[in-house]
């Protein structure tokens, strides 16, 4: 904690003392404080109402009774009950519950893999290859643009290029190396993945471009001058530094694969689980509790997998 | 000093090439497939080239009713984005001071930014429904709903956008330099004509760029939305309802439609920032570069 208000101070180094002076002479003025809150309590009160009171429901509700049509407000281990269900019975074979979290991890796991490796080299080739600033700022937008566009139509853009009669398999049959078209192209696991890592790959590049462009080129140029090669500057120098990039890119992409259920629901044909799905399913059935239950485990494993990972580093201080 | 480019320059060039054209390949593919002729399919070859499936849309005899589902998303996309402006900006001057709870704020913010989407839209959809239960056990029976796009809706977009609109001002305050403001003050400013005539002009570009995050986050919205928004569906809501009945390209037509107003507010927004910077450039203080 006291690290962490430390940084926070560093956006405004100096303003602190010389503010609170000058305030100190005009007492009519609002006093600092309530100033602050004046300027923070709105924001405060948007997250309080549709984030961390919306969390604490989740929870309640996870240990909530319901029926085929409604909610009962009774204590119930039966949201939680249900989807392990068969889990003990069914041991050494995986239960459902089990199942659709290794393959969620799964998906995690390769997408976090591709993004790590694409978002890595895209973010080089901008930090220490592109020269001009001009250059670099619009090579950057370049990558963010897609952002600010809607992903359902970045994924409904594969089809075109995907399905049976898609580019793709068409190309390969016209070419003669298949005689008939690929299946596992689109709605498969295939295609959730690439869609994935089209989506999310530039959650990846941003945070580790930033640890980048910090670097001090003459560091590098120390190591080369000690004579490194250069796979040994990248490993011994570059990636320590990057780090604290790759790993706010890492949760990013973790955390959204986690709880995705739109991505792999349109890209899976709607037929791969996943964590998020269940989630989802369970909603459309008017099962809250259990939704809720789903919920609050997804939360728990989400939270697991962010603490192991900013162990590695401090994350306040890398924004 | 001009030197040749190491080899690796090269392989990452024609990586980084290879990316781009990854991130908009497709895209540019649905684009083009929405100018389909009548007898077209969802897949390339082209069969003829015409605005029929567009003005299909637009005639509303189409598969959704674009325009409801339109106006609703853009009326959200603007409120969403004034409040996200505004919120943004009043709390990244907050930062900039010592407050109590100011790492609750930032906790919520990052929390907000990086817990599951489904995990916030079932909460809130909880809460709403709870809310309901209450109105209609307590005080009127013949109560419908709470929820809605401007209520539930918005607080769920609001849960997205406000993280990247505070993060973008921490960034813009890392580089200010509070000697400007100061300096304002010294001649007599208040508190609000130091912010009003100093410090809004010189980050007006990045508030625009909060705006354009605020907009555009929330115009193509889905996750958050998906159990929060109540009985009426945003664009992209029904666009995804699309994907797993259509067979012919309406929905690549829809999709270059909700693309155009995206691409509309990008090149506004990026086309404002662009002016404000070479003004600023132009007519802004050369205090501090030495020599009067």
């Amino acid at each position: 904690m006291d690290m962490s208000e430390e940084v926070l101070q560093q956006a405004s180094p100096g303003l602190i003392p010389g503010s609170g002076t000058a305030r100190a002479v005009k007492p009519t003025r609002l006093s600092p404080s309530l100033i602050s809150w004046l300027q923070a309590g709105p924001m405060m009160l948007v997250f309080l109402a549709f984030f961390l009171i919306p969390l604490v429901f989740v929870v309640i509700v996870s240990f909530w009774d319901y029926n085929e049509y409604q909610l009962l407000p009774a204590f119930s281990g039966r949201g939680y009950t249900d989807t392990f269900e068969g889990c003990i019975a069914q041991l050494p074979e995986l239960c459902t519950i089990g199942k659709t979290y290794l393959k969620t991890l799964k998906l995690c796991f390769l997408v976090w893999a591709s993004t790590l490796f694409i978002g890595f080299w895209v973010a080089y080739f901008l930090a220490f290859h592109v020269r001009s600033k001009t250059w670099q700022m619009g090579l950057s937008l370049l990558c963010t643009i897609p952002f600010w566009t809607s992903n359902v139509i970045r994924m409904i853009a594969w089809i075109p290029l995907l399905g049976r009669n898609g580019l793709v398999n068409s190309g390969l049959v016209k070419t003669g190396l298949i005689n008939h078209p690929i299946e596992w192209l689109l709605f498969s696991e295939f295609s959730v993945v690439l869609a994935l890592v089209h989506l999310f790959t530039f959650f990846m590049v941003v945070p580790i471009f930033n640890s980048m462009v910090r670097i001090d080129k003459s560091l590098i140029e120390a190591a080369y001058d000690a004579g490194a090669t250069g796979f040994q500057t990248l490993v011994n120098v570059i990636i320590p530094l990057a780090k604290p990039g790759i790993v706010i890119g890492s949760i990013f992409v973790i955390t959204i694969v986690m709880g995705d259920f739109i991505t792999i629901g349109v890209m899976g044909g709607q037929q791969i689980a996943a964590a998020g799905k269940i989630i989802e399913t369970r909603v459309n059935a008017l099962q809250f509790p259990a939704a809720a239950a789903n919920a609050v485990i997804l939360l728990v494993i989400t939270f697991l997998i962010i603490s192991m990972m900013s162990r590695i580093v401090d994350i306040k201080k890398e924004l | 000093m001009k030197e040749g480019r190491p080899r690796s320059f090269y392989v990452l060039a024609i990586f980084f090439a290879a990316y781009v054209l990854f991130l908009y390949g497709p895209m540019i593919a649905i684009y083009v497939l929405s100018f389909q002729g009548p007898q077209g399919g969802l897949t390339f070859p082209m069969n003829g080239v015409s605005t029929f499936w567009i003005a299909k849309l637009f005639q509303g005899t189409g598969i959704v009713d674009l325009g409801a589902a339109f106006r609703r998303s853009l009326l959200l996309g603007i409120i969403v984005m004034s409040v996200t402006v505004v919120l943004s900006v009043a709390a990244g001057m907050a930062f900039r001071r010592r407050f109590r709870a100011q790492s609750v704020l930032f906790y919520s913010a990052i929390a907000s930014l990086i817990v599951p989407s489904i995990i916030t839209s079932l909460g809130i959809s909880l809460e709403f429904r709870i809310i309901d239960d209450l109105i209609k056990a307590h005080w009127n029976e013949n109560f419908e709903t709470s929820m809605g796009l401007l209520t539930s809706g918005l607080g769920a977009h609001l849960t997205w956008t406000l993280p990247f609109g505070l993060l973008i001002m921490f960034a813009i305050f890392n580089r200010f330099d509070p000697r400007l403001e100061e300096a304002a003050r010294d001649l007599g400013a208040t508190p609000w004509q130091a912010f009003r005539h100093v410090v809004l002009p010189i980050i007006l570009p990045s508030v625009i760029g909060i705006g354009l995050f605020g907009f555009t986050l929330s115009w193509d919205e889905l996750a958050r939305s998906s159990q929060a928004i109540g009985a009426v569906n945003t664009l992209p809501l029904d666009l995804q309802g699309l994907t797993t009945t259509v067979t012919n390209p309406d929905i690549y037509a829809l999709g270059t439609v909700i693309s155009a107003v995206s691409f509309t507010v990008i090149t506004l927004a990026l086309g404002t920032i662009h002016m404000l910077n070479k003004r600023q450039a132009a007519k802004g203080s050369d205090a501090g570069k030495g020599l009067v």
